[in-house]
């Protein structure tokens, strides 16, 4: 029956009907939070733990196999850490471009102000992608033991 | 203003008292997510508007969906306790202690408060010429304090592998690399 759904809402009509048209615009949102963060309130961490509610939601009501076969558990892990390695990595560009680590001003060679706005984007895109696959990880594996 | 934070507050008390009085754990999760966004909602009253946005995702958002898939896990009602004083009075001194610390903390808004020194001048004065950014919160966490931000990251990074390593012990690595694309790691154990 529902042996794979974890919390058992698989069967509500309601549920499945008002989440499919919910889910999209939760990472639609998502997508904002995360590229607008510098002008608006929010950014990566925000934009991240949406990203995995949306997931998660489309998890709780679908089933887990539905969601693992959009994004694979080995996704989620790699992602973890592919957020730290960006952010990182951003902070390493700067040490070889002859800054300071994460100091985003020698990232443009004309203008220190544009070399903050690229560094401000990378760093969020790891946090976002950091805290999104921490999330959706942490969802996948408590419900994988509810089995 | 100040009678609608009032109001924000008593909620604020009445959804805890609920929480601590109610047996039926599924409601408690959901009253947490209320919990949370009532937080959420005296922050941006406090013009925090990063820190409601935070508040409202993680406290009333993600975090009710984890407690609904531990309640998968367990039982849905909590089990009858028989009442005990020394958690009682450890909550309540704890609490009475809060209370006090409350009396030495600087006036909402006070301009000579110690978080409005200098330092938090020059996030505001320079963060539009020398980051070139609208929103001083994104820039103090992004670019004045990267490396705090760097750090946080990792800490978020370690937990996911801590609650890998706790709850996905059982997996071996070769089925995981080999099943993801087509059925994905834990198929056998789903046809049991």
């Amino acid at each position: 029956m529902s042996h794979d759904n974890p919390m058992r809402m698989r069967e509500n009509a309601i549920l499945r009907v008002t989440s499919k048209g919910l889910i999209p615009y939760i990472l639609l949102f998502a997508l904002y939070v995360q590229f607008h963060g510098d002008f608006g309130p929010g950014g990566g961490f925000q934009a991240g733990v949406i990203f995995a509610a949306g997931f998660v939601l489309y998890g709780i009501i679908f089933g887990l196999d539905a969601i693992q076969r959009l994004i694979p558990p080995i996704m989620v892990e790699r992602g973890a850490a592919l957020g730290v390695v960006i952010y990182g990595g951003v902070g390493v560009v700067c040490l070889l471009l002859g800054g300071n680590f994460l100091d985003y001003n020698v990232l443009s060679a004309h203008e220190p102000m544009h070399g903050q706005h690229l560094g401000i984007l990378l760093v969020e895109l790891g946090v976002g992608l950091t805290v999104a696959s921490a999330m959706t990880a942490a969802f996948y594996y408590f419900s994988a033991r509810a089995r | 203003m100040v009678s609608f934070e009032l109001l924000l507050f008593l909620l604020l008390v009445a959804t805890a008292v609920a929480i601590v009085r109610m047996r039926d754990l599924f409601a408690a999760a959901m009253l947490t997510g209320i919990f949370s966004l009532v937080s959420a909602g005296l922050f941006t009253l406090m013009d925090a508007v990063d820190v409601a946005f935070t508040e409202a995702s993680v406290g009333a958002g993600i975090s009710t969906i984890l407690f609904l898939g531990t309640l998968a896990l367990t039982d849905r009602r909590e089990n009858q306790q028989p009442w005990r004083v020394m958690p009682f009075l450890v909550v309540g001194l704890t609490g009475a202690a809060l209370l006090y610390g409350t009396a030495d903390m600087p006036a909402y808004g006070d301009p000579n408060a110690p978080v409005n020194n200098d330092i938090t001048k020059e996030y505001i004065e320079g963060t539009e010429h020398k980051v070139g950014i609208p929103n001083v919160v994104t820039a103090v966490l992004a670019s004045y304090r990267g490396y705090d931000t760097f750090g946080e990251t990792t800490v978020i990074f370690t937990a996911a592998i801590g609650v890998m390593l706790l709850l996905g012990g059982r997996r071996s690595r070769e089925e995981d690399d080999e099943d993801d694309a087509s059925t994905g790691p834990r198929s056998e154990e789903g046809e049991e």
